[in-house]
C-alpha cells in the first residue's frame, strides 16, 4: 500500500518534470495557454461567484452570532476577511475547481487518449505533453489564484451584505477594522495556498486524464479519481501550509 | 511466392522486420515474423482479427518495443532509437488511423494544417494553399470549414488521409482504412490509396482484412496468423495458394484452420453441467 503510493507519487513527479520541460509554451504558444485559462478560469466564474457569495453570507451570519456573544460584532469584517483570505477562499475554490475544471480537463484528455488523438499527435512527431498537457497545466495554475481572488471579493461582499445590511453592524467599523487588522502576510498566505492548490489540482487532473484507460469506464474512473485525489490533496496541503505559516 | 518462406532481403526495402517477437504478458502476439515493404509499393498486411496487425504498425512506428527482433525503417533500427530519434523518423511517415483520429476541437482545415504548424513556419497564405491542395486531392476542399463532428465516417477518413499526406511523407501507413465504410466511400479510399502511392511515389503499408479491396491495390501481401507470416506474395499468388488457412481467409469461410468458436469446454457438458456458476471475470 505505502509502496504503491510512493511509487505513484514518484510517477506523478516524473510526469510533472516532463511537462514542465515544455513550460516554454507560455511564450511560444501564448494563445493556447490563454485559451486554457479561459477554459479553466472564465468558465468556472459563475459557480465560483455564486459559491463565494453564499460562503460569505454564511460567514456573516455565523461570525455575527459568535462575535455578538462577546460584544465584538464590529470585528465581523476582520473575521470574514481573515477567514476568506487565509482559508475558505483558497480551499473552497480549489474544491470547486477540482469538481468543475479538473473533471473537464481529465475527461477531455482521457477522451483524446481513447479516440487515438494523442497517438495521432505522437505519430505526427508532435509531443502531446507539449501540445495538450502543458498549456492545460499552466492555464490551470494561473487560473486558480485569479478565481480565488474573485471568490474572496464576492465572499466579502456577501459577509458585508448580511453583517452590515441585515444584522446592523456599523459599516465604518466593518471596513476600518478589516483594513487595520488584515496584513500583507495574510494576503500572501492565501496567494501561496492558491498557487499550491492550482499546481496540485491541475496536475492531478492532467495526469489522470493522460493515463486514463482508453475506454468509457476508464475515463469515468479517471474523472472520479481526479475529484477524490484533488480534494484530499487540497486539504492535506492546506494543513501543511497552515502549520508552516503559523510556525514562522 | 512459397508460403512460409523466409522473406528475401531487398535493397530497396523502406521497412524491414526481422525475427520479431512480441507479446502481452504470457500471450504471444508475434513469434518471429519477417516482413518487408519495398520502396514505392503498396504492401498489404492481412490476417484474421486479433492477429496483431495494428500491433505490428505500433512496432513499426516505434510506439512499443518488441521483445526480440529487428524493426528497420528508412535504414534505421527503430528499437534502438531514443524519443528524439523516433520523432525524427516519424516526420517522414504519415498514418491513417482506423477511426481517423481527427482532433475534435479543430476544424477540418486546422486538422490538416496541424502537423505543418507544428513543424514548419510557413506564411499563412502558403499554408492555406498547401492545405487546400491536400483537401482537394481527397475531394474535400469544400468541407474545409466543417468540424469533425459534422463529417461522415468516410469523410473523416479522407480528411485524416489529407492530414497524413500534408507533410509529403515517404511512408504512408493505413490501419484498417476500409472499416465501417459504405461501398462508395470504400471505393473512394481504395482509389486514393493507390493514386496517392503512384502519384507521390511513396511507400504504403495497408493493414486490413478486406481481401478484395487489398487485392485491387496491393503489390505484395502478407498473411499473418498465429503469430507468424503464414504466406506472402502478390494477391494473385495468395489467391492461388493451396494452403488451407490461406484458402479460408481468401474465400471468407467461417470455419477452418481459424476456428469459428473461441476455445471452450465441451458444449454438451457445458449446457448440462452441474449447474455451478461460471466465474465472472
Amino acid at each position: 500500500m505505502i509502496g504503491d503510493t510512493l511509487s505513484r507519487i514518484g510517477r506523478v513527479g516524473i510526469f510533472l518534470v516532463r511537462v514542465l520541460r515544455h513550460a516554454g509554451v507560455v511564450f511560444t504558444e501564448p494563445r493556447a495557454v490563454v485559451h486554457q485559462i479561459y477554459n479553466a478560469g472564465a468558465r468556472s466564474l459563475v459557480i465560483i461567484m455564486l459559491c463565494g457569495l453564499f460562503v460569505g453570507m454564511v460567514l456573516g451570519l455565523q461570525g455575527y452570532d459568535l462575535l455578538q456573544r462577546f460584544g465584538s460584532e464590529d470585528a465581523l469584517g476582520v473575521a470574514a476577511a481573515l477567514g476568506l483570505l487565509k482559508e475558505l477562499g483558497p480551499v473552497v475554490t480549489a474544491l470547486l475547481f477540482a469538481g468543475r475544471a479538473g473533471t473537464s480537463l481529465t475527461s477531455e484528455i482521457g477522451l483524446m487518449r481513447a479516440t487515438d488523438q494523442l497517438t495521432a499527435m505522437e505519430i505526427m512527431a508532435v509531443d502531446p505533453l507539449r501540445k495538450v498537457v502543458a498549456p492545460r497545466l499552466i492555464g490551470g495554475i494561473i487560473a486558480m489564484p485569479l478565481l480565488v481572488a474573485v471568490f474572496n471579493v464576492i465572499g466579502l461582499f456577501g459577509a458585508q451584505l448580511i453583517g452590515v445590511q441585515v444584522m446592523g453592524v456599523d459599516t465604518g467599523a466593518f471596513w476600518s477594522q478589516m483594513q487595520g487588522a488584515v496584513e500583507l502576510d495574510d494576503v500572501n498566505e492565501g496567494i501561496v495556498k492558491s498557487f499550491c492548490f492550482g499546481i496540485a489540482c491541475s496536475l492531478v487532473a492532467v495526469y489522470e486524464g493522460y493515463h486514463a484507460q482508453p475506454t468509457a469506464a476508464g475515463v469515468g474512473l479517471a474523472t472520479t479519481r481526479t475529484v477524490v485525489i484533488s480534494s484530499v490533496l487540497t486539504l492535506l496541503i492546506d494543513y501543511i501550509l497552515t502549520a508552516a505559516f503559523l510556525g514562522r | 511466392m512459397p508460403e512460409g518462406a523466409a522473406v528475401a532481403a531487398s535493397k530497396d526495402a523502406v521497412v524491414r522486420v526481422r525475427g520479431l517477437h512480441y507479446g502481452f504478458g504470457s500471450r504471444k502476439i508475434f513469434d518471429g515474423i519477417d516482413l518487408e515493404a519495398a520502396h514505392g509499393r503498396v504492401t498489404a498486411v492481412m490476417g484474421p482479427s486479433g492477429t496483431g496487425k495494428t500491433t505490428l504498425l505500433r512496432l513499426i512506428t516505434g510506439q512499443v518495443a518488441p521483445a526480440a527482433g529487428s524493426v528497420e525503417v528508412f535504414g534505421r533500427e527503430v528499437t534502438t532509437l531514443d524519443t528524439a530519434g523516433v520523432y525524427s523518423l516519424r516526420r517522414r511517415m504519415g498514418m491513417l488511423f482506423q477511426n481517423g483520429a481527427l482532433l475534435t476541437d479543430l476544424s477540418v482545415f486546422e486538422n490538416v494544417a496541424f502537423p505543418v504548424r507544428a513543424h514548419a513556419r510557413l506564411p499563412e497564405r502558403v499554408l492555406r494553399q498547401l492545405v487546400l491542395t491536400k483537401l482537394h486531392a481527397v475531394g474535400l476542399r469544400g468541407a474545409a470549414e466543417l468540424m469533425p463532428s459534422e463529417l461522415s465516417g468516410g469523410m473523416a477518413r479522407r480528411v485524416a488521409l489529407a492530414r497524413a499526406i500534408v507533410m509529403d511523407p515517404d511512408l504512408l501507413i493505413y490501419d484498417e482504412p476500409f472499416v465501417g465504410l459504405d461501398p462508395v466511400s470504400m471505393g473512394v479510399i481504395v482509389r486514393l490509396i493507390r493514386d496517392l502511392n503512384d502519384a507521390l511515389g511513396i511507400t504504403s503499408i495497408v493493414v486490413s482484412h478486406d481481401v478484395r479491396e487489398l487485392a485491387s491495390i496491393a503489390h505484395h501481401s502478407y498473411l499473418l496468423s498465429g503469430g507468424k507470416v503464414v504466406a506472402h506474395g502478390t494477391p494473385a499468388e495468395l489467391d492461388a495458394s493451396p494452403l488451407p488457412i490461406v484458402r479460408q481467409f481468401m474465400s471468407g469461410e467461417s470455419d477452418g484452420p481459424v476456428p469459428f468458436h473461441y476455445p471452450a469446454a465441451d458444449y454438451h457438458a457445458d449446457l448440462l453441467g452441474d449447474g455451478k456458476e461460471r466465474p465472472r471475470s
